[in-house]
Order: C-alpha cells, then structure tokens, then sequence
C-alpha cells in the first residue's frame, strides 16, 4: 500500500442512481414482509419485486465499485476507509448477535429457573427447571434437544478448516503463487457449502425426529434463531467468496492490491468466531 | 447513468449536477446533508402535529376528539418521529454538512453510501404513515414497544417492526460514514486531540449507534417472531420473559439518549466560545467526559425498569451508575460556564439558544438524577414527571442545540443572513412556551398523573390547561422558524465571510456559502484545541 499520509487527493464518486434503487428496494420488502405475515396476497409480490430490485441494485453498485476500482481510482487512502468501514460494519453484526446471545444468557440464567422456583408452583406445577428445557412451562409437547458430538460437530471442523484453507489462499494470494489462491478459495467455497448442506439435514433432523420447532420454548427458539441468523452469515459469506473467487480468476487482485478478498476473509472469520460461540453456548454447554 | 460523463478523471472533475438528478442522486455531502435536514424538519412538523393532538384531547378531562386507542397511536408514532425521524437525522445532516468543512475532507468517505442512509429514510417513514391505514391502526404500545403489549397488536406492528429496520439500516450506515471520515480524513494538522467538539461528539454518537441499534434490530425481531413463527421470547409459558424485552430495548434505549444529547454538547461547545470572544474551557476534559458518558451510558439501563421487581443489589449498582453519569455532564455545564466568564459575550439568536440549552438541559439534567433515585422512581414511574424530564432534555436539549445549530452555521450553507429580529422572537417565544407547556408537568406528575392516558381526574385540569395552551403556542412559533428560513434563503442579506467574530474553526476559513466542492485537496492546518485554526495552507475549492 502506497503511502497514506501523502495522498492529497481522495476518490469522490460521481453522482449514482443506486442508492435510490437501493432504498426503493427495502421499501418493497419491507412493506411486502409485514403484508406477508399477515397473509395479505400482496405481501408476497411485494417482497418478490423487492429482491428482485435489490439484486439489481447489487449488481450494479458492486460492479460500479469494480470498475472503479479497476480503473485504479482507489489509492491507499480509498484502501483505508474500506478497512475501517468493513471493521465497524462487522461491529454491527457482532451487535446484532449480542442480543441473541444476551437472550440465551436470560433464559438459561434468569427466566427458566425462576419459572420453575417455588413462587412459580401455583402456576405451574408441574414444571422443572433444566436445561437443555424438553418443554415449556405452559407447553405440553414434549421434544429432545440437539446433541452436539454429532453433526454439530462435524460442521465445527468444516467451518475450522475453510478458515485454514482460506488462509492458504491469503497467502497464496500475497506471495503471487496463483494456484494455491485458486484452489483454496475454491475449497472454502465448497466447504462453506458442504456446512449449510450439513446444517439443512441437521434441521430436518430436528424437526421429524426430535419434534424441535421454533415453537418449543426457550430452547427451541435460541436454538433456531442463533443457528439460524449464523446459517444465513455463512450462505452470505459464501456468496462474497464466490464472487471473490470470480473476481480472482479473471485477475482482478495482485499481491498488493485486494481488498475484496480481505474484507470477505474478515465476514468469514467472524462467521467462524460466532460458529464457536454458538458451539459452545448452544450446543455443548 | 444520466450525469457520467467524466468517468475515469480525477475526482470532482463533474460539475453541479441539476434538476431532481441532483438530489436523488446525490454525492455532495452538502446537499445530502440539506435533504437530511428538511426530512428532519418535515418529521418534526409531523411529530409535532401529533403532539397537539395528544394535548388536544388533555385540554379537558373526559374524551373529546379521540378514542382511546387512536390516541395510544399517536403517543407512539410521536415518540418514535420525533426521536428517530426528527432528532437523530437532523444530527447526522448537520454531520454531513459540517464535519468535511470543518476536518478538511473533500467530502464524506462513503459518499455513495451516504447518499444510500438518507434515501432509507422516506420509505420507512412511509411505512409508518402507512400504518394509520391498516386495519387495527398504528403502533399503539408506547415508542419503547413494550412486550407483551406489541406481540397482541394488529399488523401495524409489523410495519413498525420493518421501519425500524429499515431506520436502523440508515444509521448504521450514516454512522460508519462519520466515524471512518473523522478517523480517516483529517487534514494534515488536524490531529484528534485538536479535533473540533462536534467531530468528536459525532465521533462517539456514531460509535453508540453501531453498538446498539443491532441491538435494537434484534429485538424487535424476536418481537416479530413472538408475533408470527412461534416464538416465545417474552411468554412465560415457553419459558421466556417479558421483562427480557425490557432488558435488551433499554440496552439500546439508553445510550439512545446519550446518540441525541452527545450532538447537541459539541454543537454548544462551538457556540459558546464564538460569542464569548473566548476558547472553549477545558477542551481535553470535554472530550474525555464526552467518552466518560458514552461508556456509562452501557451500564444503567436498568434504571428504566426500577418497578419490575428486579433485586435490590441490582437496583443499587442502576441507581449509583446513572447517578455517576452527572459527574461528566457537571463537568460540561461548567466548562460552558467557565468559557462565558469573563468573556466579551453578545446574545445573537444562537448564542440565546446555546445559553438556553444549558440552562434548561441543567434542569432536565437535575430531574434525571432524581429519577435515578430507584426509591423515588418506583413512586414517579410512568408519570408525568417522567415526561417532563425528558422533554427537558430532548426539546430543550436536543432541539433548541439543533435550532443554534442552523441559526449560527445559516450563513456558511446559505450566503444569506437570517432575519436577527425574528430569530430573537423565535427563542423568547420558544423558551417562554416551552417552560409554560413542560414544568407544569413536574407538578402533575408528582401529583400522581399517569402518562399514555387520554382521560384523567378532575384534580388535574387546570395544568393540563396550561400545559396544551403552551404547547399550541410552542408549536406556532415553530412556524415562525419555518418562514424566516424560507423567506432568508431567497431575500435574506448576503452574508459576510466570516458573520461571527469570534468563530475560528476550520469551516470559518473557506469563502461563503461554502463552495459546492470544498477542500478538493486537503489543505494543511496548523490548529489549537478544539479545531481552532491558526493558520491554513493549501486546500483547493471549487
């Protein structure tokens, strides 16, 4: 990266039709999903044309980055902005799943013991408090909870070994060694896929087999709902590392210049941090 | 696209493009920030038309113009168009105005994205209009959307729920601009500790905004899958817990109040010294309380939530934070007092409004430590004196910091002088009806008077009659306001380079109005604290 401090010039883009497109787009789906969870017809057209506008607007905006970008309009100043906008974006989500996890810790630590205390025999006397819950309080139907030295597990090595061999690609990529950036961003593409075809069985699983739903209390929905919003981080992920992956088979990085591959290794790892945290706090503990 | 025609040229090579194009397409971080501040005006007409609704219907006990339930929808949509669709974006559209002009930045780092965090802002704001029409009406549970009330509700809710997803969005993305633009392109010169008050209190609020409004997008998630997929995050029958709701919203809720004070301390600490012909007292406290709040404000939320039963030893550590946090607001209010003694002070419109914030804020601020009393709040929970401390702090605060905000940048955005007389009508009239509308509150509410009631008993009306007639009045001179912008930007006097003496930061030291591209090459500046200049060199306009 060339010297920062010595830029006197910082890129400024032209004025772009995206970011309306973009905010016409969350109108759609966001008025299409709250009509479509009331059953109201519209809802589902609405989100339909709402994706559809949103992948539009995708394509467009990242192609225009692109091509900036191949024009070499972003010097190492551009270069730096990047690094601390993706770092404070992936911020946010680390946020967003804070507040999942902090409403595992209540209910593991706070609401299900209380519920089951003495206070709460009046109401429901027939409850104990445990955990992993195989009901609710108030709910009659009974399910298992997911063990983890199963599939879980399996997938806690495939999520481990794509941060290995994305990291082989990194350095592949910054030694110039071509081949070896190829085939380990291929790989954790692929195992990025395998770990989401692993997580869709372990679901179906769930729900035929151990009777788990999201409507099985306090542990049915942490369990769907953390898995979940990691399940749709890795698919996310896996997508920016697939067009990473078309975007280094048609030479768009050198050993200098790659920010797309960084930024996308970086959602990666976070993916993977969160995979651990998930392990551990939903599954084993 | 329509303007593309210098594709590949250096930066800044296009010229100012015209027409609707212009603002739907925007990358000029000034005219991004004028959209943002007219939305903010528009919602704040709005909120404000419901406010009056809401006191209206309390001019008298009994029901006179509104239902029960229609009057809940318009306590709520009040709260969050004011907080969300006023408050908040006026901030971070004066943000995009200022913070470039005032480190030396050519324009904001993301500009693109930027323009993307403001265009976010009238679909959701549609959503929520859109949620009068529905059937079952708007959001009625309270701005704060408490469970179990907003898991029963009709699909108004979930209009909400996506508004506010689409809000937070728009503000995470406005706040990864500020932060990576202040952190990244500073002029040469321009080191943070030398960095203006108002860059470093939008540097802080944008750090809260990305920490807790994902939070604030989780929750209501679970509140939408409480509603349609079976959850049961805050239903005891699966084991969940409606306090939870109140634990996880009030870890957003709280330093969501410090995202609407923080703005509004930078933007007196500009003010303050300029018309005091003196530097800001104790810079390097100011921002060192500024981060002081900002930490605390993650370790008190639980003083909303005094009544829910929560242990005493809990109850303890909320009542000692919160109490804690008056130690770097005291540290402020007395460096603003400290940097007016002595000085050579002359009382220009945005001078009244910055003095009046600080006594008022002061006021709010000393009613908050009150409340932070958890014997006294359990007595005082959701009464009207809750009602009147925060407006102390969000109206007198927040507002009247953004009203001396716009009266004293005015002349930079515009070239034109505001109309002095009327700006001076404008804060009396304000500061007059403001206290006859909210202190009268402090009395009701320690009388008993429960707030979110459209009726209430008979021992109540004659402050309720004070407090409506206030508000009506309050309202009416913020047309007042209204014209002397307008009537300014077409025939106001140009302005001189520099209208105001005593201003020495950053954006003072370009030409009025300020170029359509300013700082196209950083210049680079010898600075004191508080981005005082004291000599500039190079920096390209055009």
């Amino acid at each position: 990266m060339e010297s920062v401090s010595h830029q006197t010039h910082y890129f400024v883009p032209e004025p772009s039709r995206w970011p309306v497109v973009g905010a016409l787009a969350l109108f759609c789906l966001g008025l299409g999903a709250a009509l479509a969870v009331n059953g109201v017809g519209f809802g589902k057209l609405s989100l339909g044309l709402g994706f559809a506008i949103l992948f539009y607007m995708l394509f467009g905006w990242f192609g225009d980055v692109i091509r900036e970008s191949l024009k070499g309009n972003y010097h190492g100043k551009e270069d730096l902005s990047f690094r601390w906008g993706m770092g404070w974006f992936i911020f946010s989500e680390v946020m967003f799943f804070a507040a999942f996890f902090g409403a595992l810790f209540y209910v593991r630590t706070i609401s299900v013991p209380e519920l089951g205390n003495f206070e709460h025999k009046l109401l429901y006397p027939d409850f104990t408090a445990a955990w992993p819950l195989s009901t609710g309080p108030g709910i009659t139907q009974r399910y298992e909870a997911m063990a983890a030295w199963g599939l879980p597990a399996i997938n806690t090595l495939i999520l481990l070994s794509s941060g290995a061999t994305l990291t082989w690609a990194h350095w592949g990529l910054i030694q110039g060694k071509r081949t070896s950036l190829t085939i380990g961003l291929g790989m954790t593409v692929l195992l990025g896929a395998l770990f989401l075809g692993l997580q869709a069985h372990e679901y179906s699983h769930a729900m035929h087999e151990l009777n788990l739903t999201l409507g099985s209390g306090a542990y049915g929905m942490t369990f769907y709902m953390l898995t979940g919003f990691h399940g749709m981080h890795v698919l996310l992920g896996a997508i920016i590392l697939a067009v990473v992956w078309l975007r280094v088979v048609r030479g768009h990085f050198n050993t200098e210049h790659h920010f797309a591959f960084e930024a996308a290794a970086w959602y990666w790892h976070f993916v993977d941090v969160v995979w651990l945290l998930l392990f551990t706090l939903v599954y084993w503990l | 696209m329509a303007i593309s025609t210098t594709a590949g040229h250096a930066p800044h090579e296009h010229g100012k493009p015209t027409g609707l194009w212009r603002w739907l397409a925007a990358t000029n971080h000034k005219d991004i920030g004028s959209m943002y501040l007219w939305f903010s005006f528009t919602m704040f007409l709005s909120g404000g038309v419901m406010a009056l609704c809401i006191r209206a219907e309390l001019f008298q006990p009994g029901l006179q113009f509104f239902q029960p339930e229609l009057f809940n929808q318009l306590t709520t949509l009040h709260g969050l168009v004011m907080v969300f669709g006023a408050i908040m974006p006026a901030f971070t559209g004066l943000a995009n105005w200022l913070l470039p002009l005032m480190i030396g930045a050519p324009d904001m780092a993301f500009a693109r994205m930027n323009n993307w965090s403001f265009w976010l802002l009238p679909p959701a704001a549609l959503l929520l209009l859109i949620s009068f029409f529905v059937p079952g009406g708007a959001a009625a549970a309270g701005w704060t959307l408490y469970a179990p009330l907003a898991t029963q509700m009709g699909m108004g809710m979930d209009l909400t729920i996506f508004a506010i997803h689409i809000l937070g969005v728009s503000s995470i993305m406005g706040s990864i601009n500020i932060i990576v633009t202040i952190l990244n392109l500073r002029a040469p010169g321009m080191t943070m500790m030398k960095m203006p008050m108002f860059a470093w209190a939008s540097l802080i609020t944008a750090y809260l905004i990305i920490a807790v409004m994902p939070v604030l997008a989780g929750v209501v998630t679970m509140v939408l899958t409480d509603r349609h997929f079976g959850t049961h995050f805050f239903n005891a029958a699966g084991g969940g817990d409606p306090v939870m709701y109140q634990h996880i919203f009030w870890f957003f809720g709280h330093p969501e109040v410090y995202i609407m004070a923080l703005p509004a301390f930078g933007i007196v600490s500009h003010i303050i010294p300029t018309f005091s012909r003196k530097p800001l007292f104790g810079y390097t406290s100011m921002v060192y309380a500024t981060s002081s709040i900002a930490v605390l404000s993650f370790m008190v939320w639980a003083h909303h939530m005094f009544t829910t039963g929560m242990p005493a030893t809990a109850q303890l550590f909320f009542m000692y934070a919160t109490m804690l946090i008056a130690v770097p607001t005291g540290v402020k209010v007395f460096n603003w007092i400290g940097t007016m003694w002595q000085g050579a002070m002359s009382f220009e419109t945005p001078m009244l409004f910055a003095v009046g914030f600080v006594c008022l804020f002061t006021v709010g601020g000393l009613s908050g430590v009150t409340l932070s009393v958890a014997a006294v709040d359990i007595q005082l929970q959701d009464t009207y004196y809750v009602v009147a401390h925060f407006h102390y702090v969000l109206v007198a605060g927040a507002l009247f910091s953004l009203f001396a905000a716009i009266y004293y940048w005015f002349p930079k955005m515009t070239g034109k002088m505001y109309s002095e007389p009327l700006g001076k009508f404008h804060f009396w009239w304000s500061m007059i009806w403001f206290n006859v509308t909210f202190f009268p509150m402090h009395f009701l509410g320690l009388a008993g008077m429960p707030r979110r009631i459209p009726d209430y008993a008979l021992q109540f009306t004659d402050f309720n009659r004070i407090a409506s007639i206030g508000a009506f009045c309050f309202g009416l001179g913020q047309l007042i306001f209204l014209y002397n912008m307008l009537r300014s930007i077409r025939h106001g006097q140009a302005a001189p380079h520099k209208p105001w003496e005593g201003a020495e930061t950053l954006e003072w030291q370009i030409p009025t109005p300020a170029p359509y591209h300013s700082f196209v090459e950083a210049p680079h500046v010898e600075a004191g604290d508080n981005g005082v200049i004291h000599s500039m060199t190079g920096g390209a306009h055009h």
